[in-house]
């Protein structure tokens, strides 16, 4: 058993866990945020995506004592309160879910992915940014194009921010 | 996932110290051990995390002398600006690992001490004549590389580093299995100051090996044009339900010409 403590979605927290334990089950069952999700428990689906330090990577592949001392940012903390998250409001607008199962760590891949490409993104860099993310339910149609509309949309308020600074 | 005991090394000596206990087993990004012991096909009763350790991490260029250390993540490695103008070929190859998520936490120590006969660094390597640095020696990649998940690794050593005198010229260019993106060939070729070095992965029973016939080919003439009528002979290669030998000895061939084009280019 190791002490593991975190700062996730700006809150600390601490817990006692046994070595073994994954940081999405510590995520899941320690902390109860549920958003992450266990898909293929072979890293290879995305779905267990979360933010550590910054990184996006598979919770599922990696200890919860490997990641102590890190801050974690998952699917609950990209929502301003009321407010979605620009990449959560393109995936609503543009439908780019079906059953939602993989959303999660779509959104958490999609945001990772635009914070790397702030000059924009085209289609083709973001299939294959996909690259270990599995929807099995629509194809990726409309995922593609809501992380392109999400793109242009933060880009765009990037631009807003910096010309209220200057 | 059977039961293992964590510890985070403060040190290169301390994890030497702390590799002691048990069974005990480097960690370093954990793409490969973690989802090996959540499968029970790993079972260290100890693990010795190393990823944390800034002596290990990043990339140094002096001169043409390359040096990248062992816990460089193969994220941090395909965007590090100096490996970019040194050997652009190399963080090419990196950010062609795996996916994004793994490449942030994939390095490039835990990929060659664990060999994979289809992993695209132990290519590179042995394409760039690089040697491997660890607590106790310098091994030479020719020397490194000893089969299928075996290396010349003792018990209890630990890599510190990779070394390479940059190439004049260097590229790499796989063949992906479609399903699990792994190299059903991969070739790494360079041409440095001793001549020519071509190195394959993915597709040897015996993991990644040298191609004399490319090597051979490209000696005088490094060129497309010199691999016109290469034969790669289809002995020693594996057969799965990938791909056939002969399949593989065929795409070796494309994808050297890929290769040499690329680094032509």
């Amino acid at each position: 058993m190791s002490d593991v403590s975190l700062t996730v979605n700006g809150r600390r927290v601490s817990g006692n866990a046994e070595d073994r334990t994954l940081l999405v089950h510590f995520l899941r069952e320690h902390l109860g945020l549920t958003g992450t999700h266990v898909g293929c428990d072979t890293s290879q689906c995305g779905a267990c995506v979360v933010h550590v330090d910054g990184r996006a990577v598979k919770s599922c592949s990696m200890l919860a004592v490997q990641a102590s001392g890190s801050t974690i940012v998952t699917i609950e903390g990209l929502a301003d309160g009321a407010e979605l998250h620009p990449v959560q409001a393109a995936f609503k607008e543009h439908h780019g879910l079906q059953c939602g199962f993989c959303t999660p760590g779509m959104i958490m891949t999609a945001t990772d992915m635009i914070a790397r490409h702030p000059q924009g993104l085209d289609e083709a860099t973001v299939r294959a940014e996909l690259d270990g993310n599995i929807c099995r339910c629509t194809g990726y149609h409309n995922i593609v194009k809501a992380i392109l509309a999400a793109s242009e949309t933060m880009a765009k308020g990037a631009k807003g921010r910096a010309k209220q600074a200057a | 996932m059977y039961s293992v005991n964590y510890h985070r090394a403060a040190s290169v000596s301390d994890a030497a110290k702390l590799l002691k206990n048990g069974d005990a087993k480097l960690l370093s990004g954990g793409m490969t051990l973690i989802p090996a012991m959540k499968t029970r096909l790993a079972a260290p009763s100890d693990l010795v995390d190393v990823s944390r350790l800034k002596d290990l991490q990043g990339v140094k260029v002096s001169g043409k002398t390359v040096t990248i250390g062992a816990v460089t993540t193969h994220y941090d490695a395909s965007t590090d600006e100096k490996l970019k103008k040194a050997c652009p070929a190399l963080a090419h190859m990196a950010s062609l690992i795996g996916d994004p998520a793994v490449r942030y936490k994939g390095t490039i120590g835990g990929s060659i001490a664990n060999n994979d006969p289809a992993a695209d660094y132990p290519a590179a390597l042995l394409a760039l004549d690089a040697t491997i640095v660890t607590n106790k020696r310098e091994i030479a990649a020719d020397k490194f590389f000893k089969g299928l998940f075996e290396t010349a690794l003792k018990e209890g050593e630990i890599i510190t580093a990779v070394s390479f005198t940059a190439p004049a010229k260097a590229a790499y260019q796989k063949f992906r299995n479609p399903a699990s993106r792994y190299a059903i060939v991969g070739v790494f070729v360079a041409k440095g100051k001793d001549g020519v070095r071509a190195a394959v992965t993915g597709a040897g029973e015996d993991g990644v090996f040298r191609s004399k016939e490319i090597e051979a080919a490209l000696a005088k003439n490094f060129d497309v044009a010199a691999l016109g009528g290469l034969k790669v002979s289809a002995k020693g290669l594996m057969s799965d339900i990938h791909a056939s030998a002969d399949y593989r000895a065929n795409l070796i061939a494309v994808m050297a010409k890929r290769a040499v084009a690329a680094a032509n280019a």
